[in-house]
């Protein structure tokens, strides 16, 4: 019997990696071979995929990309004894893209059965939150504390120092919920942890709730992402079967219960308070800060509010103690950040690195440049409120602080790619549209002020009086962001802005129409 | 075929015994209507308002602040094209006009035999294989104009005509 991975995450199913696994199967029973696929996760090299890897003497020899109809040329070239053939690629781990990564919150992607507790207890799983339940729960706090962990879903607050807070609240309901809404355009980490190891995430949360005290978690999850709750949905109950969630968690005598609960389809509900909100069943309106979540959350208790990315290294932190996840790094921005490649480039997919390469190692070195083999332009830089960063400073290293101080923000990791026919009068007009739909409604300058500001957009774009409306654009966007609540109507003028800012000559000198 | 309007109502009731003593239960509840009768029908918006104690306003701003949330019956077959920024920077848009076009249809509108609704999606998370767009809950990555034509094409054949 030769095991064969091939992914089951939905960015390899796009692919046609079902296909694959289907033609496999046929191909094997053909020829009376037996083989057990086996689904795994995306190890993250998407223009690779479908990837299939073969166990064969020990290793996982790679082929990729696979389409169902080099299916049967690979049996004819023996590929279960490791045969030769054009999609060969080796050991996967050895490709070059691969070895010069850092996974440790990815550590098993793409690489263990999701659903199964037990191949992840093999691979390093629960040896965390085994820790963690032998220590006073303000040591486990200490851990992620020292560790340097920042939340990861894009405001960088010390995650230590949110779970102290909650903590020093009095006894009583207490709750952990995870942020999964991940809307940010370019982004897909998140998606990619709860399809290929949703186990780190539930083994994160409940290592935060009993540090905490809180017994109930929910994993907000945001209905674009049906495959992801699938895999969830079926991790957290194999978790429950085997007493890794539940009233005894792992004999400790601890309660600890897990659900998932689906967005409906609203960018803003990515905003913690928002997300509170439509947690309890309302429409996600923005809650004024303070009291903060940590204090007064979810039905009005203390809440925990994290990303999936943020939770998931949680228990590798604990697993191998905070010096070693803080030994990763520069500066203030400590330990790995899986970024994401995506847009107009050759080699997207995700990269997990310690903080501080630059932007040029990840664009050419991972990327390879661009799609269309024509120079990059700009990148986007976390999500659609990140700021346009042009070709003259991709030098910048990936760390929280040395990219803010260039105008621009690392956000969730997703870095978008635009090659030189891009037009950034669109792209910014793009931003503002994208406010318009996305606005809750509450601050006049969101809600009015994003459609003004496409007007005027459309107005440059037409070549109509570009100095003119550049000023109005420009206190269109103070406005915005002195006026807003939170970052949707207050970060959207950063795209706007870093657009203007860099790329004037797009504005100016349009012929006018 | 539609349900009727009694089946309908049975359904919610059903729904709503299932969820009510649930912590926050509306959006639950919606979902499972949308997922058994394929939308919210507004004659249920009272029935689940009475069901969870809530005022028929609360459940009404719910339904129309949510984009995922429908009022009206799809179309046999939805169609999610992405139009966010990565898609965008390879031709997403082009892809965009062209489903547009080939369906005679705008965004958030069915054709008119009721066989499929087009959709605009901000990120399917799958940027990485940008174009991207959703069919029937199915995601396909890298998508042409000639790709989606035959997706669609395949939607026409004979064994889907009952779908
Ligand atoms: C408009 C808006 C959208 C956001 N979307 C997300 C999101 O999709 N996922 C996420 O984790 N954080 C998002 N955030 C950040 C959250 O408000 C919050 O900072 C985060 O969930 C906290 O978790 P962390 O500390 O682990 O990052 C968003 C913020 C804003 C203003
Ligand atoms: S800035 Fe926009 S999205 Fe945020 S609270 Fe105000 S209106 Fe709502
Ligand atoms: S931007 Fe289209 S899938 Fe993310």
């Amino acid at each position: 019997m030769t095991t064969i991975y091939v992914p089951g995450d939905s960015g390899a199913l796009s692919l046609g990696a079902d296909e694959v696994c289907a033609a496999i199967g046929r191909e094997a029973a053909a020829r009376g071979l037996e083989v057990q696929c086996v689904r795994t996760g995306s190890r993250g090299a998407y223009w690779l995929e479908p990837l299939v890897e073969v166990a064969c003497a020990g290793k996982r020899i790679a082929y990729g990309p696979v389409s169902p109809a080099d299916v049967p040329g690979l049996f004819d070239a023996h590929w279960l004894e490791g045969g030769a053939h054009r999609l060969q690629l080796g050991e996967a781990g050895r490709l070059v893209w691969f070895a010069n990564q850092q996974r440790l919150t990815f550590e098993r992607v793409g690489l263990t059965d999701p659903h199964c507790v037990a191949d992840y207890v093999a691979h390093g799983g629960y040896q965390g939150l085994r820790r963690a339940l032998s220590m006073a729960p303000a040591a486990v706090v200490e851990q992620v504390l020292r560790s340097g962990l920042r939340g990861r879903g894009g405001a960088a607050f010390p995650t230590g120092i949110k779970w102290k807070t909650v903590l020093e609240q009095a006894a009583g309901q207490k709750y952990v919920t995870c942020n999964a809404d991940e809307g940010d355009s370019g982004t897909f980490s998140d998606r990619m942890l709860m399809e290929g190891d949703p186990l780190s995430l539930i083994e994160g949360m409940t290592i935060a709730g009993t540090a905490v005290g809180a017994t109930q978690g929910y994993i907000y999850l945001r209905a674009e992402y049906p495959h992801a709750w699938r895999t969830l949905t079926r991790a957290i109950a194999a978790a429950y079967a085997a007493d890794y969630l539940g009233a005894d968690v792992m004999g400790s005598g601890r309660r600890f219960d897990l659900e998932v609960r689906l967005g409906a389809g609203a960018y803003v509900c990515g905003e913690e308070t928002s997300m509170l909100e439509s947690l309890e069943g309302r429409r996600g309106e923005v809650r004024v800060r303070p009291p903060l979540p940590a204090i007064k959350g979810l039905f009005g208790r203390p809440t925990i509010v994290n990303n999936v990315i943020t939770l998931a290294t949680v228990p590798l932190i604990l697993r191998e103690g905070a010096e070693f996840y803080a030994g990763f790094g520069m500066g203030k921005s400590r330990g790995t950040l899986p970024l994401q490649l995506a847009g107009n480039i050759k080699r997207g997919g995700l990269v997990e690195r310690a903080f501080g390469l630059t932007l040029r190692e990840l664009l050419y070195d991972y990327g390879g440049g661009s799609a269309s083999g024509r120079p990059i332009r700009a990148v986007q830089i976390g999500g659609p409120l990140g700021a346009y960063v042009p070709a003259a400073q991709f030098d910048t290293p990936v760390d929280y602080e040395a990219l803010a101080a260039g105008g621009a923000m690392l956000g969730h990791g997703g870095i978008v790619a635009f090659d030189d026919t891009v037009d950034m009068v669109r792209m910014a007009r793009y931003a503002m549209e994208f406010c318009a739909i996305e606005s809750c409604g509450k601050c006049t300058p969101c809600r009015i002020g994003s459609t003004r500001g496409m007007e005027l957009l459309d107005h440059i774009i037409q070549g109509r009086d570009p100095r003119g409306n550049l000023e109005r654009l420009e206190d269109l966007c103070e406005l915005m962001l002195q006026g807003s609540l939170c970052g949707l109507g207050g970060m959207t003028p950063f795209p706007v802005r870093s657009a203007v800012q860099h790329f004037r000559e797009d504005f100016i000198g349009r012929a006018q129409h | 075929m539609q349900t009727p309007a009694v089946d309908q109502s049975q359904e919610v009731s059903r729904i709503l015994a299932q969820f009510k003593d649930r912590p926050g239960p509306l959006l639950e509840v919606l979902h499972a209507v949308q997922a058994a009768i394929g939308f919210i029908p507004p004659h249920s918006i009272g029935l689940i308002a009475e069901g969870l104690n809530l005022s028929r306003a609360d459940v009404h701003g719910v339904v129309t602040f949510y984009h995922h949330f429908r009022s009206a019956p799809p179309g046999r077959h939805v169609l999610q094209v992405c139009r966010a920024e990565s898609c965008q920077a390879v031709g997403g848009e082009a892809l965009a006009e062209h489903a547009r076009t080939r369906l005679g249809v705008d965004f958030h509108e069915s054709t008119p035999d009721g066989r499929l609704s087009l959709e605009p999606v901000y990120c399917l998370g799958n940027c990485a294989c940008s174009p991207a767009v959703m069919l029937d809950g199915r995601p396909y990555g890298r998508m042409t104009p000639a790709r989606l034509d035959g997706l669609l094409a395949a939607l026409n054949a004979p064994a889907d005509t009952e779908a």
